[in-house]
């Protein structure tokens, strides 16, 4: 399975990316965002990171690089897209995925563990994870997830939510937000579920002397649904 | 505008400081070369009262690859990897300016270290409040911790380990240390002595603004009403650029064309052309209009002094510029070939066809002043006599109670929290026990770091003081299963032309001197800060120490919560009692006075490396050092972080409960073992003849002392918790 993961100015969690991919048996090349063309591949990855000193808005200026063109075009003809953090909001700013990523409700960053319950399992993302429930990690200053009524309507008649912040039991309710998401949205995908965007960190745990290892189930079964 | 002794002072020059530059130069300076000299001889810059004393500190060492005197400390851990680390303050204009003044002291840390050539691979700091309830207490703790996070989160650096503190010493005058450690091939290392004529002077990073102009001077200098005024002297940061700084730098640094790199921290261009130029007994000259600059007319003077972030100085081999500017354009950054080498020894700048500058580099650095200011020497306190009455009211779970929510203990996960502290997937201890740990990427070794101060010791007694801090850095890196290897230091004090100020530093210097050099610890780096006073008063002395460690493999590190039912603990280290200064002896009984607890650095090093045998032969199962607050709110940090109770019993001691519990002895640690582990436990550290009580054992939820009193864990945890998000969401 072939890998891309794109490097823009500021990015920071590219190197992580690499790391877990190639881990669970993706080929990665890195990507620089001034290139016109997407190498060959069966995933690509928009890293977390602050993109252009996140200045102006979250994702804004990436969205408008080179290389976004190849990439839109990519989901568009059905390739796999998938943005972690800064990379979920270039995807907002694309258009690729509804709805915008505001600041973080108490207006501060957030560095911790949450707990994500999957909501959609029909993709190649969550197909056969063997779990309903997933640690993951977060650490984010704008994640507050928000779309007008009619978008989330949209959205959840399509089974476009993909997963939202729950207790460790599943539990999906206010107090397990960290963020003042709409609905506990942690990541949604496009119409065709070939594109996700999420604001937890999977590369963050994909092992266990780090905070977790539910990383690991997401990559494995991420690159055997590719197969 | 015409130079004369009123101008020089202005500058923060002394009268006869300013005679001795018209003697070294022959002549009245202008107005630029006065600034140059002002930057160059402020405190700041010159450590003209610290260098006295500073060299008397142990900087050598097997492990030591570079001390003092770099942009940063290097150390050897192994297999042709180092690591440079350096702490240091930015308190001055993060009092004027939380934010920004905290963020661009995080933002020059890093540049120190991968002007090395070394990947930023974490962060610390050391942060030091005025009173909870001074009104600007919370304002400037909600900026710094802003400002922190917003500098290091968008590098992309973890933020591993920390200290807070807060004492009504600090009310005028907040501390604000960062620390940061970088990982470098030891054949790649980078330094900032220039070497060679007629080699290329390249200016590189962001554009220079009129941001920050003296803000060396400003550092050099008491407050007083009008600071406000000098919020024009804070720098503004830009962590975007910066990042984009570090990997444009960091990709240059692959090839071999750098001859000598210097980051522009504190006097900007000014003292890093002349750094360079003094190290490699040069000259340097310098085109200032070729100085990229972000506003319209500057002049010499502004562009000398400016403290604008993010850039760089860099000696270049000759013809290596256009494949250097290929790789700062790629990264969108500015990029300029500004001078030159040359043989004159002179730093000689040019402005519109002008030489605007001509000074001789020794007049600024060898030169510079250098004062044996008088101090006084600081008596150890008389012991006080805890009377029995004052202490049989109270109740060990309520003291406990209180000390867990005294805001110098409570958990202080509201500011970590907020500090990105797992980017780059290395970090294997958080922040919030004795260390932060982060693997060294691709490898089985991992680096331990912590930052330690105790402002309270050192006040009263400066040189027991500065070797207790040491010894507790040493202490937090034994307990994480890491072998002690190298300190930092960050002095932070009030005034040196105050007697009293000065003494403290002397002291606490000699302490930090007598302990590092015991325990084998050296000082590879570190910063002085003085003049943390407003008019009359000074902070208490609070130097920081930064130490830094190796754990060989890291799957043998050892972290502090408790981990299994019926585990033994113990406390390894004697007991003696030692109440005065203590957390409970300042806060319970309101007694200020007295001695600190008495360093013993033999047994120090004697019980720290016992238990790192302990920990070789896998018979730790957790542990954590004994500091504030005693044994009580050592275990209890241990039922709270490991979800777990223990029922301790008091050994037969002469010393009361009270004293047993809440004492602040030295050299002390918590453990917990395995049962069937006991023998070979107890035989190790009598072999080592250290002393050890048997405490007690694990258990379900609750904290059981003596058998009789007893509370829940949750409610201890809750105690923990509460004070800091209470306190900032008031």
């Amino acid at each position: 399975m072939k890998s891309s993961v794109i490097t823009f100015p500021g990015s920071n969690c590219d190197r992580d990316m690499h790391v877990a991919l190639k881990k669970f048996g993706f080929k990665n090349k890195m990507v620089w965002h001034a290139d016109t063309e997407l190498p060959k591949s069966d995933l690509v990855v928009l890293p977390g990171g602050f993109s252009y000193g996140d200045y102006l808005r979250c994702g804004s200026m990436a969205s408008k690089s080179k290389i976004m063109q190849s990439v839109i075009n990519f989901a568009n003809s059905g390739g796999m897209v998938l943005g972690i953090c800064n990379g979920f909001q270039i995807l907002v700013e694309t258009g690729l995925v509804t709805g915008v990523l505001l600041r973080n409700k108490y207006l501060e960053f957030i560095c911790k563990n949450v707990f994500v319950k999957i909501n959609d399992k029909q993709n190649n993302y969550f197909k056969n994870v063997d779990s309903e429930v997933l640690e993951l990690h977060i650490a984010h200053n704008e994640g507050n997830y928000f779309c007008t009524n009619d978008q989330l309507k949209e959205i959840e008649d399509n089974n476009q939510i993909a997963i939202n912040y729950c207790s460790e039991n599943g539990e999906i309710e206010d107090q397990f937000n960290p963020n003042g998401s709409t609905k506990n949205i942690a990541g949604i995908f496009n119409k065709h579920k070939n594109v996700l965007g999420m604001m937890p960190h999977p590369e963050r745990m994909i092992d266990k002397s780090l905070s977790g290892e539910d990383g690991s189930l997401f990559f494995k079964n991420l690159i055997n649904n590719l197969k | 505008m015409i130079v004369n002794e009123q101008v020089a002072v202005d500058h923060g020059l002394k009268k006869d400081e300013y005679s001795k530059i018209c003697e070294l130069l022959k002549r009245t300076p202008n107005i630029t070369e006065l600034g140059i000299f002002s930057a160059m001889w402020n405190e700041h810059c010159s450590y003209k009262s610290s260098r006295l004393h500073l060299k008397k500190l142990p900087t050598k060492g097997k492990k030591v690859i570079q001390g003092p005197g770099e942009n940063a400390g290097v150390i050897d851990i192994e297999d042709n990897d180092a690591i440079v680390f350096k702490i240091e303050s930015h308190n001055h204009p993060s009092f004027i300016e939380p934010y920004q003044g905290a963020a661009t002291g995080v933002g020059g840390i890093m540049r120190d270290v991968f002007t090395m050539g070394a990947r930023p691979i974490a962060n610390l700091n050391s942060i030091h409040f005025g009173s909870p309830q001074h009104k600007k207490t919370k304002n400037l703790i909600r900026g710094v911790v802003h400002g922190i996070g917003g500098y290091g989160n968008c590098m992309g650096v973890p933020t591993i380990a920390g200290q807070t503190s807060f004492d009504s010493s600090y009310n005028g005058n907040i501390l604000v240390n960062a620390m940061t450690l970088g990982l470098v091939k030891k054949d790649k290392i980078f330094y900032s002595k220039a070497a060679g004529l007629n080699k290329p002077v390249i200016y590189v990073g962001s554009k220079t603004g009129r941001d920050g102009i003296h803000g060396a001077s400003m550092a050099s200098a008491s407050f007083d009403e009008k600071i406000e005024e000098k919020k024009p002297t804070v720098q503004v940061g830009d962590p975007f650029t910066e990042k984009l700084l570090l990997e444009a730098c960091l990709e240059l640094m692959v090839e071999d064309s750098i001859i000598a790199i210097q980051d522009m921290g504190a006097a900007g261009l000014t003292s890093s052309s002349i750094e360079m130029a003094s190290k490699g007994n040069l000259g340097i000259e310098i085109n200032l209009n070729k100085v990229p600059c972000r506003e319209a007319k500057m002049t010499p003077y502004e562009i000398m002094l400016s403290e604008s972030q993010e850039r760089m100085l860099i000696v270049l081999e000759n013809g290596k510029e256009g494949q250097a500017k290929k790789i700062f354009d790629k990264w969108n950054l500015d990029f300029a070939v500004i001078g030159k080498t040359t043989k004159s020894k002179k730093i000689e700048l040019y402005f519109d066809e002008e030489k605007v500058a001509d000074i001789p580099v020794n007049t600024l650095v060898e030169n510079s002043p250098m004062y044996d200011r008088k101090w006084k020497k600081t008596k150890l306190p008389k012991k006080n006599r805890i009377k029995k009455e004052d202490t049989k009211h109270l109740k060990i779970i309520d003291v406990l109670k209180k000390i867990l929510a005294n805001p110098n203990v409570c958990s202080k996960e509201w500011i970590w929290q907020q500090y990105d502290h797992t980017v780059m997937g290395d970090t294997i201890q958080k922040p919030g026990g004795d260390a932060g740990v982060v693997r060294v990427h691709g490898t089985d070794k991992a680096v331990a770091a912590a930052v330690d101060s105790s402002a309270v010791y050192c006040w009263a007694h400066p040189l027991t003081g500065g070797k207790q801090v040491v010894c507790e850095s040493f202490r937090n890196l034994i307990s994480v299963g890491a072998k002690p290897i190298a300190i930092t230091n960050c002095l932070n004090f009030g005034s040196p032309e105050n007697e009293e100020n000065m003494g403290e530093f002397v002291e606490c210097v000699q302490g930090i001197g007598e302990a590092s050099e015991y325990l084998k610890f050296p000082v590879v780096s570190g910063n002085v800060s003085f003049y943390n006073q407003t008019k009359e008063k000074g902070i208490k002395p609070t130097p920081a120490i930064g130490g830094v460690g190796l754990i060989r493999d890291y799957k043998n590190m050892i972290t502090m919560e408790f981990k299994e039912f019926d585990n033994l603990v113990l406390v390894i280290g004697k007991t003696e009692g030692h109440i005065d200064q203590s957390l409970f002896a300042r806060t319970i009984l309101d007694e200020k006075n007295g001695p600190p607890p008495e360093v013993n650095l033999f047994n120090e090093k004697n019980n720290g490396e016992t238990l790192l045998k302990l920990i070789d032969n896998n018979l730790i199962k957790s542990a954590h050092d004994v500091s504030l607050g005693g044994i009580i709110t050592a275990v209890a940090k241990m039922c709270i972080k490991g979800k777990k109770g223990i029922n301790i019993k008091k050994p037969k001691y002469l010393i009361n409960e009270i004293e047993y519990f809440f004492a602040e002895d030295q050299g002390r640690y918590i453990i917990e073992i395995n049962k069937k582990d006991f023998k070979k436990v107890a035989d190790i550290l009598n072999k080592n003849a250290v002393h050890f009580d048997e405490l007690g054992t694990i258990i379900k939820n609750e904290l059981y002392i003596n058998d009789k009193t007893k509370v829940a864990i949750d409610e201890l945890s809750t105690t923990n918790k509460n004070w800091f998000n209470n306190y900032m969401s008031k």
